[in-house]
């Protein structure tokens, strides 16, 4: 018995997988939601780091460096166990849930950041010179000239990142999450069969991302028709 | 003789080692058109980048409408400006890119409304009105509502133009505006800038290779070469009778190009 739903080990394989499947989709549902927010999270505190590392203070760049580097070179699990057992040790006390999909987003916006960065870099030369020319202040020059142009132009690459964010969200089995792995390893637990459960765990994480990806590319072809280049 | 409008005494621009411009003297009385000729390298653009603000100066002076460009006063002494002294400073100038530099995200009106709402403060519609005179100048008003990647270069360049003239300069900068152009293109933008030369008392300072051009529009044509002004006269004086060899050479190689 799992989310009050039974399984059926008794008709073979078939009736065995369709049975728990339900299980798997309830997993899978925590596995997007986990995903989204988690992208979510990088996709907003990547462009904050992004902004702040491009600043032209020093005492502003570099602490934003530094939180990149640290939050890209530990491991995802070290940054999920800190939330989630040192955090309530100062009173900051988060769901399970809630605390995965943050370790997942700040972990991802270290990286998000980057492409981000590289996005605002590629902005050509001219266009901060047009601004400078027509006495656009250099605060409106970046949020209206700069960041717009630079956005669109890395969303496929933001979106690849999603792809990873869906695939990492098994770590937070470990904080007790019920996401799809942990949902089929409770089943093999309880059932002695791990063949079928994991299986599918593997054919829907297949789907999913190949649907995500899918996605993504949609955007990449629908954007340049906004008027911005990407290339 | 009245004032000159831009003065430049002894204005020097170095990059790195490479001295682009040395003691470089010119000057451009108001509503004068000047036309800057000469070999690439010669520190052509580099004179309109630092009237435009966009390149520092190594050494010199650079006075606009009398007032120094890069200094300000400070107790009877010139010091480095201020960007408060550049922005004020920037709104007499208008300058017209080579490669255009629109804002690709924003429809033409935008891009042509935008500077004048926040930097000069006008409300939408006046804006708006401003800008819809303009595209009718340029010969662009249906294309308002589109993106610069709809348009053709030389469309894009008439809105660059536009774009520059939104502001109301005293001075507008061309840098080389028709070389990024198909050749088919380069007639449409020389006659929007030729109307403006005709119709209005605006000074105007261009950098070109386009010499029939050049001698058409021009009160004076500067021949630029190795950071110096080599040869200076009118169109006639110039293009007909050049004094220097060096002038010569570099007329007949581009004469015989186009």
């Amino acid at each position: 018995m799992l989310f009050g739903l039974a399984w059926n080990t008794a008709h073979g394989e078939a009736a065995f997988a369709l049975s728990i499947l339900p299980m798997l989709l309830i997993g899978l549902l925590v596995t997007i939601e986990a995903s989204v927010v988690g992208f979510f999270v990088a996709m907003v505190f990547g462009l904050v780091l992004a902004v702040l590392k491009s600043a032209p203070l020093r005492i502003v760049s570099w602490p934003a460096t530094f939180v990149t580097e640290f939050l890209r070179d530990t491991p995802l699990l070290v940054q999920l166990f800190f939330l989630y057992y040192v955090l309530p040790e100062y009173g900051i006390v988060l769901p399970a849930f809630l605390t995965g999909a943050l370790a997942l987003g700040l972990q991802y916006s270290a990286y998000t950041s980057e492409v981000y960065r590289a996005g605002i870099e590629a902005v050509p030369r001219g266009q901060h010179e047009a601004a400078k020319a027509l006495d656009i202040p250099p605060r409106r020059t970046f949020t209206h000239i700069v960041l717009p142009q630079a956005v669109p132009r890395v969303v496929p690459a933001l979106g690849n990142y999603l792809v990873s964010i869906m695939k990492d969200v098994p770590v937070l089995s470990v904080v007790t999450v019920l996401e799809m792995l942990n949902v089929a390893k409770i089943i093999g637990d309880q059932t002695f069969d791990y063949l079928v459960p994991l299986s599918m765990v593997g054919a829907l994480y297949l789907i999913l991302t190949l649907l995500a990806s899918s996605l993504v590319r949609m955007l990449d072809v629908s954007l340049p028709k906004r008027g911005i280049p990407l290339r | 003789m009245t004032e000159p409008i831009i003065l430049f005494d002894k204005v020097v621009k170095k990059f790195g080692e490479f001295v682009v411009l040395n003691e470089l003297d010119f000057h451009v009385e108001p509503g004068e058109k000047v036309t800057i000729i000469g070999p690439s390298g010669s520190g052509k653009s580099t004179v309109l980048r630092m009237l435009m603000t966009l390149e520092t100066i190594s050494g010199g002076v650079i006075y606009v409408g009398g007032q120094p460009l890069w200094h300000e006063k400070k107790n009877g002494n010139l010091v480095p400006a201020g960007q408060a002294h550049l922005r004020k400073m920037r709104t007499q100038l208008g300058m017209v890119f080579q490669q255009f530099n629109l804002f690709p995200h924003m429809t033409v009106l935008r891009n042509l409304t935008e500077a004048p709402r926040v930097v000069l403060g006008l409300s939408q519609q006046e804006a708006r009105e401003r800008a819809e005179e303009l595209l009718k100048l340029v010969g662009l008003t249906e294309h308002a509502g589109k993106f610069p990647g709809q348009l053709s270069g030389g469309q894009q360049q008439r809105v660059g133009i536009a774009r520059a003239l939104a502001m109301r300069p005293k001075i507008m900068l061309f840098d080389e505006p028709t070389s990024a152009l198909d050749p088919e293109l380069v007639g449409e933008v020389l006659n929007v800038i030729r109307r403006l030369a005709e119709e209005h008392d605006l000074t105007m300072l261009m950098v070109t290779h386009e010499m029939r051009f050049a001698r058409e529009i021009s009160d004076r044509v500067c021949f630029f070469d190795r950071g110096k002004i080599r040869e200076q006269g009118t169109p006639e004086e110039l293009f007909t009778a050049p004094k220097e060899e060096r002038t010569r050479e570099f007329l007949r190689a581009v004469l015989e190009d186009g």
